[in-house]
């Protein structure tokens, strides 16, 4: 029905011309847009209510009484649903390793909240479908899985910022419980507040998705990042890594040049790079970590982000 | 009135601070208010930024940021019962 709607906007009120570029861009930006912000809109909205029953002060009390790897694999799953602003990961790092939860498993949680991005998935179910959108989901959760284990295996506490352990206040802090009422008002509140700051940069990513539908011939991509060149994972990684905050306007941008060639590996690889690998973050983290771990930390998930992108560039 | 903000200086916590300061002025209250930067500060009352401390009360935590008119309503509430 959209699709007719996207079609009877681009040939019958604007009157182009049946097949030709224009019309073409057009159509797909149409479409795109109204499906993107309907299923932004409703996902968001349910992460939101979700995310409601696992404030930060309840994350780290059901992790502290975990052992690694099952540890690793709560605190995973637990940095999705659990909402917090990027400033808030030291306070929440300190918190974590006062209430005695161990260096991996604090970091399994740290690696899966960016990794596993609301937007990214929204988007990706949007573009490419639930397949797509799944493995998504279960390779960040193995990242973070893994990561967090290999981190905790190197024994690299004497890496973190001494006043971190020196830290003791032994404050409980207080869980609010919510009435439905406030959990769907939040929800809503987060949903508003979401699309407030992406709206414009998915608009215009539509756009320049709409553009390359259009006018990138179609094997442009293939010849220089297809799956024949070896090179094209670590090449998208690297580039993915400085760039930060557009998690939302890349992606329909990467969905139009995957039309043109681009592999899923590689398509992953990058958002991956983009949204869990950032400046900002890792001065943010600087705060608590000392270099070195600072530097495994990024080693560490660039390689895996890495081989995830080859791993699915083979079985795709 | 003492409010505090507190946030290590991301953007989230520098527009709390900006709500506030218009929430006092609307409202025209009588009041101090001081960001809090200082980690270990922020860590006793809260792990999830940007807060907001009303008389040594935590009112607020965390995302997303309360909006013009519940900031109004959390300062009022303090001030009748101050």
């Amino acid at each position: 029905m959209l699709k007719e709607f996207a079609g009877y906007v681009t040939y019958n009120i604007i009157n182009l011309e049946y097949g030709s570029r224009p019309a073409d861009v057009l159509d797909f930006f149409i479409y795109d847009t109204i499906k993107i912000f309907f299923l932004l809109t409703l996902i968001i909205f349910v992460i939101s209510v979700i995310r409601s029953y696992f404030p930060p002060e309840k994350t780290k009390q059901i992790l502290s009484h975990k052992k690694e790897f099952i540890g690793n694999i709560l605190a995973a799953l637990l940095g999705i649903v659990t909402p917090f602003c990027s400033c808030s990961a030291v306070p929440l790092f300190i918190g974590f390793v006062e209430a005695g939860i161990p260096l991996g498993v604090t970091f399994s949680f740290l690696i899966s909240s960016p990794m596993v991005n609301e937007i990214a998935v929204v988007l990706l179910f949007g573009l490419f479908g639930w397949k797509v959108t799944a493995i998504y989901i279960g390779t960040g959760l193995l990242v973070a899985i893994f990561g967090g284990l290999i981190i905790g295996k190197l024994k690299l506490e004497k890496w973190v910022e001494e006043y971190v352990y020196k830290f003791h206040n032994g404050q409980e802090y207080e869980i609010v419980r919510q009435t439905s009422k406030e959990r769907l008002l939040y929800a809503k509140e987060n949903t508003k507040d979401i699309l407030k700051r992406v709206w414009l940069f998915i608009l215009i990513a539509i756009g320049i998705g709409g553009f390359i539908h259009g006018y990138v011939p179609q094997d442009f991509l293939v010849r220089y990042a297809g799956r024949g060149n070896v090179f094209a994972v670590p090449i998208a990684v690297l580039i993915g890594v400085p760039l930060y905050s557009n998690a939302a306007g890349v992606i329909p941008i990467v969905y139009a040049l995957m039309e043109k060639g681009l592999s899923v590996g590689t398509v992953l690889a990058f958002m991956m790079a983009v949204t869990a690998l950032s400046l900002p973050e890792m001065i943010i983290l600087r705060k608590v970590l000392k270099i070195p771990l600072l530097g495994v930390f990024v080693g560490i998930m660039t390689v895996t982000i890495i081989a995830v992108g080859y791993l699915f560039n083979a079985i795709l | 009135m003492e409010i505090k903000v507190l946030g290590p200086g991301c953007p989230n916590c520098r527009m709390l601070e900006e709500i506030v300061k218009k929430a006092i002025i609307e409202l025209g209250i009588d009041a101090k208010v001081e960001k809090v930067t200082n980690i270990i500060e922020i860590m006793k009352y809260t792990m999830s930024t940007p807060g907001l401390v009303i008389n040594g009360k935590l009112k607020h935590s965390g995302k997303p940021l309360p909006s013009l008119e519940k900031v109004k309503e959390l300062i009022q509430q303090e001030n009748i019962k101050g």
